[in-house]
This record gives C-alpha cells, sequence and structure tokens, in this order.
C-alpha cells in the first residue's frame, strides 16, 4: 500500500505531457481533500468497529478459544458475524433484498430519510453558530422546546386543516429560538459564556418538560403517565409517500431549511456579519459591526432551526410528547455539524450518514444480534477519525493537502 | 511506524498462543441446524418471544432487566426462539417494534407505559400479530394485546408496616426515580402500610419522602442511574433520623444502600426483585424487598401462547397469585418482633380474601 502511494507525490517526469501533470494534480488534490479524509474516516470507523462486532460474537469467542486446533472455524464465524452485522445494517438503512413485498424492500432508505430529518435542522442550526464563533451547546433544550410548544399547539387547538400545522411548526420555531435567544441576550447582554449557558438550558428545558407532562394541560385524561395527548391529525405533517412510509414533508422543509441557510450565510447582508464575527470578532467590531447583536441574531436563528428538529419528532414521527422524545438529537446534531464543517451540503450529508446508522440499527440487533451500542461506537469513531485528520492520512497514506489550497 | 508494527504483531501472537491452545471439539454426528438460541435443557421449537426495551435499555437492573429474565427463561426451558431490540432512546419505539413485527415473531412483549401507544397502533395494524405489554393497558383495548399489571402496592404495604414495626426512631423514608405512576405505587403502599402499623399499635411512625396527599412533595432523584443521587438523598434521611429506607430507583438503590452501610441501624428495602440475591455486600442490611414477579409474568404469557391459549384478559400480579410479594427477611430476620411477622401473614391473608383493599391512585385499573 504504501510502496504506491508514495510514488504519486513524487514530481512528475520532464517527459510527461502538461495533460498528465494536470491529472496528477487533480488526483492529487482529490485524495488530500476534506472530502476524502472522511470518507476515509468512515472506512476506517466501520472496520475498527468491525473488530468490536466480531469481538462481542459469542460463537467468535468461543471458536477462538482453539484457534490453533481449527483456525478455519474461527475465520469463519468473524466473517459471519461481521458480514451479518453490516448487510443488516445495509438492509435496515438502504435497501432490504430479504423483504416480503415491495414496500418493504424500500421503506429502509425511506426510513434513514425519516430519521436524518431531524438532525438537518438541528445540524443547520449549530453550524449557524459554529461559523458566527458561538460555541452552542444547546441544541438538545432547543429541539425539547420545539417539541413541546409544537405539540401542545397541536393538541389544544382545534384549527382548520393547513394553518393548524403552520402555527404548530411556527410555534415549534419560536419556542427553540427564544429558548437560544435566553443564552444569546446573556451573553450579548453580559458577556456570559455560551457554553456554560446553553449546557445549563438543557438541563432546564429538560425538567420543563417533565413538569409540564405532569400537568393536566398536557396529561391524558384518566392517565398519570407521563405521556401528553396525541397531536391532532390536521397539526400532522403530511406523509409524503403515503400511509405505508414514514418519512414526512418535514423532510423537505428540512432541504427548503438547508437552502434558506446557504442563501443566508453565503448571500445575505445579515450572513456576512455572522461570518465575520465568527473569523474576528474584535475586527467585525472595528468595521462597525454591533457583535452583541449579531450573536442574539445568530441564537435566535439557530434555536428556532434546533426547535424545527424537535417539531419534526412531535409533528412528523411520534405525535406525542413525552420523556426521551428529543432523543439525543441535540448532541448528535453537534457532530453531524462538525462533520459536515458547519456547511448546509455537508450537514445534510451528515444526517443521512447517521440517519442510516439509526435506521439500520434495529434490524442490526435483530437480525444478526449486534449490540445496540456497537453503533454508538461508529458514530463515535467516525468523529473521532475526522477531528484528526492527520491521522486518518497517516493509516491510508494519504498526502497532505497544498499549502495554497489549504483556505 | 514498522517497529510498532512488528511489537503488534508479536504480542498478539503471544496473546493468542496463551488464549488459543484450546481443542477444537469433535464434528457433531447429528443434525446440528437447531437454532442457536435454544439451551441444553429444552428442545427447540418452532416459536419466537420477542421483546422490545424502552430507553433503559435490557440492562437497566429494573424492570426492563427482570422483563428480559423471563424471556431468557422461556428459552431456556421451553426452547423458544428469541428476539430483542434495545431502544436508545424513544424515538426508536416505533421502528423498533416494527422491526420485531418483521421478524415474523409468535408474540411481542413490550416493556413498560412508554411502549402503549406504540403497542395499540401496531396492535391495530397488525391484527394477527400477538403482543403483550408490561405495566400498561393500551387504549382502546385489544383482542390481541395483553396487558400485564401489577398491583405492587399490595406488596410494598406489608413492607411499609414491617418497616414501621422494625424502626427504633420512628423514623422511616422512601424515594423514587421519578415522579411516574410504575414508580409511586409503590410509594403509596409503603405509606399505607405504616399507616396501618401507627393506627394499630397507637404509634406515630413517621415516613419521610412520599406524602399520597401532596405528591409533588415526594422525594426522587429524577433519574434511574445516578447511584450517588440516592446515595445523598439517603444521608439527608438519615440525619432526620431514619432508620429503614425504601429506594424505589432501580440501580439508583445502591445508593440507599451504600448510605445505609455506612450508619449503625439503618435498612433498606429492595425493589422488583430480592435485592439479598443481587447485592451480596449489602445483605447484612437488606431487611427485606417488594418483588414484582414480572419475569413470571414473561415467561407464564410466553408459556400460555407457546400452548396456542394466549387470551388479551390482563394478567394482574396480585399478592394471590404471587405476582407480588414480600421477600424474605434473610439475614435480618430476628430483627423483626415476631408480632409483627405474625401480623404481616394477617394483612397478607386479609388482602388476598379481599376483606382488606389497599389502594393506589397509581394502579392501572382494567374493566
Amino acid at each position: 500500500m504504501s510502496v504506491e502511494t508514495q510514488k504519486s507525490p513524487q514530481p512528475a517526469p520532464e517527459s510527461e505531457t502538461s495533460e498528465d501533470r494536470r491529472w496528477n494534480t487533480a488526483l492529487r488534490d482529490i485524495v488530500s481533500s476534506n472530502a476524502s479524509v472522511i470518507v476515509f474516516a468512515i472506512i476506517a470507523a466501520l472496520l475498527m468497529a468491525a473488530v468490536l462486532v466480531a469481538a462481542a460474537n459469542a460463537e467468535v469467542q468461543r471458536t477462538a478459544g482453539y484457534i490453533f486446533a481449527r483456525p478455519s472455524d474461527f475465520f469463519t464465524a468473524v466473517w459471519d458475524a461481521v458480514s451479518g452485522a453490516y448487510w443488516s445494517l445495509f438492509r435496515g438503512a438502504i435497501y432490504d433484498p430479504e423483504a416480503q413485498s415491495v414496500v418493504r424492500q424500500f421503506k429502509p432508505i425511506t426510513e434513514t430519510l425519516t430519521a436524518a430529518t431531524p438532525l438537518i435542522f438541528a445540524g443547520l442550526g449549530l453550524g449557524i453558530g459554529f461559523r458566527s464563533g458561538l460555541f452552542n451547546i444547546g441544541a438538545q433544550g432547543q429541539v425539547v422546546l420545539g417539541a413541546t410548544v409544537s405539540a401542545f399547539i397541536g393538541f389544544a387547538f382545534d384549527l382548520p386543516v393547513g394553518i393548524h400545522l403552520i402555527v404548530a411548526v411556527l410555534g415549534g420555531v419560536l419556542g427553540g429560538a427564544l429558548w437560544a435567544g435566553i443564552a444569546g441576550y446573556l451573553k450579548a447582554r453580559f458577556g456570559a459564556n455560551e457554553v456554560i449557558v446553553t449546557i445549563m438550558l438543557n438541563s432546564i428545558s429538560g425538567f420543563l418538560m417533565s413538569y409540564l407532562l405532569t400537568t393536566d394541560a398536557f396529561k391524558r385524561e384518566g392517565s398519570n403517565n407521563p405521556v401528553s395527548q396525541r397531536v391532532l391529525d390536521t397539526a400532522m405533517f403530511p406523509q409524503i409517500m403515503g400511509e405505508n412510509f414514514r418519512l414526512h414533508a418535514g423532510f423537505l422543509l428540512a432541504l427548503i431549511a438547508a437552502y434558506f441557510v446557504w442563501w443566508l450565510m453565503e448571500r445575505s447582508t445579515l450572513g456576512f456579519k455572522f461570518r465575520a464575527v465568527g473569523l474576528n470578532s474584535d475586527a467585525a467590531r472595528t468595521a462597525g459591526i454591533s457583535v452583541n447583536r449579531i450573536y442574539l441574531y445568530v441564537m435566535l436563528v439557530a434555536g428556532g432551526l434546533a426547535g424545527l428538529g424537535g417539531v419534526s419528532q412531535t409533528l412528523g414521527t411520534e405525535g406525542v410528547l413525552q420523556e426521551g422524545v428529543a432523543g439525543s438529537i441535540g448532541f448528535d446534531a453537534i457532530t453531524v455539524a462538525l462533520l459536515g464543517r458547519s456547511r448546509p451540503v455537508g450537514i445534510i450529508g451528515a444526517a443521512l450518514l447517521f440517519g442510516a446508522l439509526r435506521a439500520g440499527s434495529p434490524l442490526m440487533q435483530t437480525a444478526s444480534n449486534t449490540p445496540v451500542d456497537i453503533v454508538q461506537v461508529v458514530q463515535a469513531l467516525v468523529v473521532l477519525l475526522i477531528a484528526a485528520p492527520p491521522l486518518v492520512r497517516a493509516i491510508f497514506r494519504l498526502p497532505a493537502p497544498r499549502k495554497e489550497g489549504a483556505a | 511506524m514498522k517497529k510498532f508494527a512488528q511489537i503488534a504483531a508479536i504480542s498478539a501472537a503471544a496473546a493468542l498462543a496463551l488464549a488459543a491452545c484450546g481443542d477444537a471439539p469433535q464434528e457433531s454426528p447429528t443434525n446440528t441446524e437447531t437454532s442457536s438460541t435454544s439451551g441444553d435443557t429444552a428442545e427447540a421449537v418452532d416459536f419466537k418471544g420477542c421483546m422490545v426495551s424502552d430507553e433503559g435499555g435490557f440492562d437497566d437492573n429494573s424492570f426492563n432487566e427482570t422483563s428480559f429474565s423471563g424471556l431468557l427463561r422461556a428459552s431456556e426451558d421451553l426452547g423458544i426462539e428469541t428476539g430483542v431490540a434495545e431502544s436508545a432512546d424513544a424515538g426508536q419505539y416505533i421502528s423498533n417494534v416494527d422491526s420485531m413485527i418483521q421478524s415474523s415473531c409468535d408474540i411481542i412483549f413490550n416493556v413498560g407505559f412508554n411502549l402503549a401507544d406504540v403497542t395499540g397502533q401496531s396492535a391495530e395494524a397488525n391484527p394477527d400479530q400477538h403482543f403483550a405489554i408490561i405495566d400498561s393497558g393500551v387504549d382502546p383495548a385489544r383482542d390481541n394485546v395483553k396487558p400485564l399489571l401489577f398491583n405492587t402496592h399490595e406488596a410494598a404495604y406489608l413492607a411499609g408496616y414491617v418497616a414501621a414495626g422494625v424502626s427504633e426512631t420512628g423514623t422511616v423514608a422512601t424515594f423514587g426515580g421519578m415522579n411516574i405512576p410504575s414508580v409511586t405505587i409503590f410509594m403509596d403502599g409503603f405509606v399505607d402500610g405504616v399507616a396501618k402499623f401507627n393506627e394499630e399499635n397507637d404509634a406515630d411512625v413517621r415516613v419521610l419522602g412520599w406524602d399520597k396527599e401532596k405528591p409533588e412533595g415526594g422525594s426522587f432523584t429524577e433519574n434511574f442511574s445516578e447511584i450517588g443521587k440516592g446515595k445523598e438523598l439517603s444521608e439527608q434521611f438519615i440525619a432526620q433520623g431514619a432508620d429503614v429506607i425504601m429506594p424505589v430507583a432501580g440501580p439508583v438503590g445502591e445508593g440507599a444502600m451504600a448510605a445505609a452501610s455506612e450508619h449503625e441501624g439503618v435498612y433498606v428495602i429492595g425493589v422488583d426483585t430480592d435485592a439479598f440475591d443481587k447485592y451480596d455486600s449489602y445483605r447484612d442490611i437488606l431487611l427485606t424487598s417488594v418483588l414484582k414477579a414480572m419475569d413470571t409474568a414473561v415467561f407464564d404469557t410466553s408459556e400460555a401462547a407457546l400452548g396456542g391459549t394466549f387470551d388479551a384478559t390482563p394478567y394482574v400480579g396480585t399478592l394471590e397469585n404471587g405476582g407480588v410479594g414480600l421477600a424474605d427477611f434473610h439475614n435480618l430476620d430476628s430483627e423483626v418482633p415476631a408480632e409483627v411477622k405474625t401480623k404481616v401473614e394477617e394483612l397478607k391473608a386479609a388482602i388476598i380474601d379481599g376483606s382488606l383493599v389497599v389502594e393506589s391512585p397509581s394502579a392501572t385499573t382494567v374493566e
């Protein structure tokens, strides 16, 4: 492996035409780019997880006991465990050729899109913060508030079809935005550290939801369980592929939101200010930008987007507010945003990857008896490796990016 | 890099050489195509029992784990095949139940009230699929869903009576993991049992941590994972004089045991399964346990379904049918006054014959 890859960065011989040289440069740019680091990081993470899958497998453990007496048993067991796990991951996340019906065969990919939806929303919100120099850890709380407000509007009010959904979605956006706005305001007005404030607001939001679920306004009649009433059908996102699939219009909204974020950050004056503050807040202030006001705006926009992540749970898939409805979306979204380099397209890609891992995990558990935790380990390994591009380059012997292309 | 690889290879080889000298088993002459999940004790049968956990997971030291052990026992004793899906968070309930339906289970156990909605919906969409749900019913009731419910307050009532009878300080305490019915049902029974003791013996034993009239003032750790919080709460109770504590918080209960073990004469009452069997190091402070036999309910339901006699009539675990109960006093048997023991037996008989009714607003009633 080392021999062939080390050849490519060598300067091209004199005799080579400029055409060849251009291809050489292009190839080198591709393998040294951030995108290829991400692809190789994912491959490396899957390989490392394969070791764990094999190690956790009972059959592998048993055959390892007599590996020298009959090694074929051991290697067969390893192969069965690893291929079984990844094959069922693929079946659960992309396409299932073993399913009984056509609907079932294609359902996995729609499940991936469904699982990716809240991550896209929350990841977009966090991405804006990261590019504006705000390390917002509070997406979890904003997701919870978005879920709470939208669910409440969804079951407590009786509004006409269409209007009900719009009002509930806007309510969720507002809930998330205001929740994040608290951190933004404290940062702008008093210079409070947004990392600490948003983490604390996460805890508060969790307890607020637990409390609200014990009140009569949320509780179901005749039940003491902390589960809210069901969101009325008029407030639910329409299912875009019919009854058989859970994929809902929230996914389309997520794509629109991604376009909006791109436009906001790359084309609008406000986005320009966001980025200016993120690159150098002192320079931005000198240039006449009100940095404190920008902090507040960033948090409002980020919180509104994260709130939509909660909305897509309550009005899209679950239809009910209960403990854990927000899962760990807010925290996974931090990873998604970092993985996607805080850019909309990258975030969609990262969210799809995480959505696929999530959608595939039930089948991975049931069909191949792989512990559900392995999926989380894969996620963590991907992040770990992506956070250290030089490590991935060292493992796969990728050339380092050229200095002038690094910007 | 090369050197590192050499060292790694040598150590790996050494490790394998040490670990892997076993003999290969003989190829079995008989047909080995049986299910790998079947144990040695029972012959494999063509029946698959499946289970979906709530977000606690099957290693929660609490109701998911107890239910799961019932399924494992069914797999060993009855030879049924099993399928399990563990939920990492609430967002996975729908897909996990769905994946169970896909893996052609004969019966699907859903653990916890959190899965009630999902169970109802998939039961409606799959009318031929049998379900059982633990700690909840479904609304509306369906004839392919069997609720497994427990009158835990009956057993906790006896525990409350014992606690009051054993207490030297006249103060006992209880706390919960979360303010949810499946937890507070224990605490309701406990305070009523203490009240019964006070009434009969003209005593004035106080209960800290729970008041049926003021449920918002109860003591809760707000999660089922932080053992430290359980210890902290228990320390406070002990400082206020409590010498018997009943934690209803799954694994967090160990915090109460840790706190009690540091103080002379403070005892703990376990919940769900007999804590005496589980916490070896705390055997001398475990007074008794309030048993909630979810494993038996799961086993019995699997057995009935296997025998083709599945029905949707709710199973309600009571003192009468042994679905709930009070564990032995084990090492602390001598600490429990004889008249308390006699009285507990009387109360148990009274509850069973219906002359004494223990009530809890958290009990799930079924028509």
